[in-house]
Parts: structure tokens; C-alpha cells; sequence
């Protein structure tokens, strides 16, 4: 069961005019700027299917962009978003993709900075909700049926037993994980479906673990 | 976890309790939550929507595009003359059905219901017959937790997805979310919301989405008036004991079905029905400088 939750249905609360190509697209920005874990000084986004054809009309440029500049979907400030990266400096770029994707709605967002960068590709599917499909070229085998973190790691002993024994601490049973890397010994990540909600603390704990990169929950 | 319409029903009738308080306990379950904490989630969304509303409603709410704005005001004056046809509830729950997609299309605060587009039809209902009957509080949050409960299902086991499924996948389950609600909360059964939800989404099987530009408004706004008085009639169908002679659950399947045999203009592409009249072309124009059509 995809949606878990009466408040999917019942919810968000949101600032118009789409819960799919706005709300879902700014969760989707939101995610992708939890996971790099600090304000981008770029901002490219590949739009594909019904995002590709509406986003000026439904917002969806101004929500990713809001997402990523961290504001909820209720947050008002979404409606000036392009404006606000402009004023903070963030380049911003969107490409319009012919390509066709398994789902109509869907974004590729990649963040970057002196520092590094992510790319993700998220799928808005209905009632602001939003699932990540893709992270840095790792495909995400998510049931979308649990609350669910990433853990974006180094290829490094102990990185697993360490998250793992964070969330036993706090009493948080893992239903399915999955590991995946693209090089013995590089950047890694882990896909961890929970029982429960993961509260914010426990996820700064897990970030503060050694050989953790980045954290981010992905449903609740 | 009730997975169709079925079990839902099932659920309330063997415990003698109403739909909503199936779906307060299951969602206390699912989050680990008190019933304090969810019920008071719900009542922040309520407010949100009592607010959108009220704006829609006394202001002169326009959208961006100039499309939208200033219907619902319309329709209220019109019902304070005294001389509407369709009557004081109906033309009420239209109006503030309206007012919300007002709100919404100029980038206001809704709460989506099950979607933003869709976010008219059980507000609208819910606040015009708090007119006529003078619910309490907790009523209105009930009335919610059932809409809830009904969208759960098709969100589970169809779509609410206007680019998946179509325009009956969002004012379509939500016209059926209004009617079942409407129905709990004027006394009726477990099994008669269920039914006013099947009559609802019958009536809707097969409405495509194709909003002009791609923007929310067009004809969005009036999708959800239609909606909010289909589900008024739907509900007091079902209170008066007439019955779906299809049952709900297969009522939802059809409409998942209908949906993936959409042609893709047709799902929230803007590529198909009302988007590609001349005159939709011609408004897409005018508001982008140029045709999507030609781009």
C-alpha cells in the first residue's frame, strides 16, 4: 500500500495550485536538498511527462525550487522562490525532457556546489505525495509501503553496524534494507524501510556516525 | 489495515461504530500516534479549509492567469435574491466548493482533498450543510476522517492522480469522499455511504483531465462545483435507500481501469480535450506568448 496515511488523502496543506506538480515537487526539492545537506550554488532540473508539458502553468519550477531552498509545502515564500535563489545567487536551470518515463510525473534534480553534488529523480504520484526513484545513479528499490530513510555512506567496515545499531538503540526495527555502491571502497548508500517514524534526533544522530555522508527520510 | 471499501464497511458495522472511527484508531496505529495528536491534525486541516473558504467566498480572490476568480462571490449574491432553482444547500456547496479552487489556483493556503485540484468538492459540501444542520466540531473533523477513509481506498487500490488516472481519479474520488461523508454525518449507515460513494463515482467514470494551458483552474473550478452538488445528490440518493447495484469496490476498480486506457492528452498534459479547443489554444497563447502546441 502506497499511502499509509488518512493525512495523505486529508492533506497536505499547501499552497496552490497542484498537490501533484506543486506540493509533490516541492517535497521532491525538499528531499533533494536534505540529502545534500546545505543550499546549492546550482540548481539544474530535467522535467519529464505532464511535468515537462505544465510546470509553468501548475508552479512545479518555483516548488522544486522552493523545495530545495528548503520551505515546506505550505511555506508562502515558495511563490517567490526563483526570485529568492536569484537574490541568494543560485544559478538556476530547467530542462524541458522528451523523453518518455515510466511515470508522468517525474524530476531530475541535480544540486551542486564547490563541494560536490547530487542527482536525484523523484516522482510526484498523487496528492502532494512523492517517492525518490534514483540518487546519485543508484536505483532505489522502495515499496513505498514504510517510512523510509537514505543514508548516503562511504564504502567503509563498520558503516552498516553502526546505522544499524543506532536504530536498535532507539527501539526501531528495520523491515528492509539494501545496500548499494558503485565502486569497491567509494560512495555508497543504504536504503532502510522502517516500522515506524523516525524522529529528526535520531537521524542527526545517525548523520553524526563516522563514514556517514548524508541522511535524509524520504515518507513518513 | 482495511484494504477496499469492503472491509471498511465490514470493519464498522461488526464493531457498531462509524467509518471515521475506523479510520482515527487505524491511522493512531499506523503513525504511533494518541488519538489527541490525530484528531488534532484534523482539525488544524479543517481550519485550514474553513479559512480558504471564507476567503474564497468575501474576497475578490483572482489567479494569476486571469482565468479563475470571482465565481464563487457571483454565486453567493445569486443565492441571497432568493430566486435559485437548485436550492440553498446545492448552490451553497457549489459556491464554496468553487471558493476553494479560487483560492487555490491563485497560489492561496488549501489543504488537498484528495488532491489541490480536487481540494473544492468536500470542503464546499462540508461547509454548506453546516448551514443546515449546525454539526459540532467534532462532527466536522469526523466528516473528514470518513472522506479520509474512502480516498485511502482509492488511493490504494486506484488512483488520485489527475495525470495517472484522469479527472475522475481527483474530483471523482473526492465527489465519492463527499458523499460517503455526507452520509455518516446526516445518520445514514456504514453500507448506505458506501453506496452514495458508488453512485457519486459512477457518475463521473470516465472524465478525462485536461486543463487549458495546464493550469488548475480551467475547468477545474467547475469540475469541483459539479462535483460537490453530484455528491449532494449522490448522498440524499442513498439516504432515501436507494443502492448501487454495482458494488463500491468494483465501482473503483472500473475507474483504475478506465484511467490506464486514458489516452496520455487526456491525463493532465494539456495536450487533449478542452486544453486543444481554439479557444484553449488561444488562451494557453496568450498567457505564455506562445502555444504549447507549438513548442
Amino acid at each position: 500500500m502506497k499511502f499509509r496515511s488518512v493525512f495523505d488523502i486529508i492533506g497536505p496543506v499547501m499552497i496552490g495550485p497542484s498537490s501533484s506538480h506543486t506540493a509533490g515537487a516541492a517535497r521532491i526539492g525538499r528531499v533533494a536538498r536534505h540529502l545534500f545537506g546545505r543550499e546549492p550554488q546550482s540548481i539544474t532540473i530535467s522535467l519529464y511527462g505532464s511535468f515537462a508539458k505544465t510546470y509553468k502553468g501548475h508552479g512545479t519550477d518555483v516548488a522544486l525550487v522552493g523545495g530545495v531552498l528548503d520551505f515546506d509545502t505550505f511555506d508562502e515564500r515558495i511563490v517567490n522562490a526563483l526570485t529568492l535563489a536569484k537574490e541568494k545567487k543560485i544559478k538556476v536551470r530547467f530542462i524541458e525532457e522528451d523523453a518518455v518515463t515510466d511515470h508522468p510525473n517525474t524530476a531530475r534534480v541535480h544540486l551542486k556546489d564547490d563541494k560536490g553534488e547530487l542527482e536525484l529523480v523523484g516522482i510526484s504520484i498523487g496528492g502532494g505525495k512523492m517517492e525518490v526513484i534514483e540518487l546519485n545513479g543508484f536505483a532505489l528499490g522502495l515499496s513505498g509501503n514504510s517510512p523510509a530513510i537514505l543514508v548516503v555512506h562511504n564504502d567503509r567496515f563498520g558503516a552498516i553496524a553502526g546505522v544499524s545499531n543506532l536504530l536498535a538503540k532507539h527501539e526501531i526495527n528495520i523491515g528492509h534494507m539494501n545496500v548499494s555502491r558503485k565502486e569497491k571502497g567509494k560512495e555508497a548508500l543504504m536504503t532502510i524501510e522502517v516500522d515506524q517514524n523516525i524522529p529528526q534526533v535520531v537521524l542527526d544522530e545517525v548523520e553524526s556516525l563516522p563514514n556517514i555522508l548524508q541522511v535524509a527520510k524520504i515518507s513518513e | 489495515m482495511f484494504r477496499n471499501v469492503a472491509e471498511l464497511v465490514e470493519l464498522a458495522q461488526s464493531r457498531n461504530v462509524p467509518i471515521s472511527e475506523i479510520m482515527i484508531e487505524q491511522e493512531m496505529e499506523v503513525r504511533g500516534s494518541t488519538r489527541e495528536q490525530v484528531v488534532g491534525q484534523m482539525e488544524r486541516n479543517l481550519e485550514v479549509m474553513e479559512q480558504a473558504v471564507e476567503r474564497g467566498i468575501t474576497e475578490d480572490v483572482r489567479s494569476h492567469s486571469g482565468l479563475t476568480g470571482g465565481d464563487a462571490v457571483l454565486l453567493q449574491t445569486y443565492l441571497k435574491s432568493g430566486k435559485s432553482l437548485s436550492g440553498e444547500t446545492m448552490l451553497d456547496a457549489v459556491s464554496k466548493a468553487m471558493a476553494t479552487n479560487e483560492v487555490n489556483a491563485a497560489m492561496g493556503t488549501i489543504c488537498a482533498t484528495p488532491t489541490a485540484g480536487s481540494a473544492g468538492v468536500v470542503p464546499g459540501t462540508l461547509f454548506a450543510i453546516r448551514e443546515k444542520v449546525n454539526p459540532t466540531r467534532e462532527q466536522m473533523v469526523n466528516y473528514l476522517f470518513t472522506s479520509g477513509a474512502f480516498g485511502f481506498v482509492v488511493a490504494n487500490n486506484a488512483s488520485i492522480s489527475g495525470a495517472a488516472g484522469g479527472c475522475q481519479a481527483e474530483v471523482g474520488s473526492a465527489t465519492g469522499m463527499a458523499a460517503a461523508a455526507i452520509v455518516e454525518l446526516m445518520g445514514g449507515t456504514p453500507e448506505q455511504s458506501s453506496h452514495a460513494f458508488a453512485i457519486a463515482l459512477k457518475n463521473m467514470l470516465g472524465l478525462v483531465c485536461d486543463p487549458v494551458a495546464g493550469l488548475v483552474e480551467v475547468p477545474c473550478v467547475k469540475r469541483n462545483a459539479m462535483g460537490a452538488s453530484n455528491a449532494l445528490v449522490a448522498a440524499d440518493m442513498s439516504l432515501a435507500g436507494i443502492t448501487s447495484r454495482i458494488p463500491c469496490d468494483e465501482v473503483i476498480d472500473a475507474m483504475y481501469k478506465i484511467g490506464q486506457t486514458m489516452p496520455s492528452a487526456l491525463r493532465e498534459t494539456a495536450q487533449g480535450g478542452l486544453a486543444a479547443t481554439p479557444t484553449g489554444r488561444e488562451l494557453e497563447a496568450r498567457i505564455f506568448g506562445v502555444s504549447l502546441d507549438k513548442k
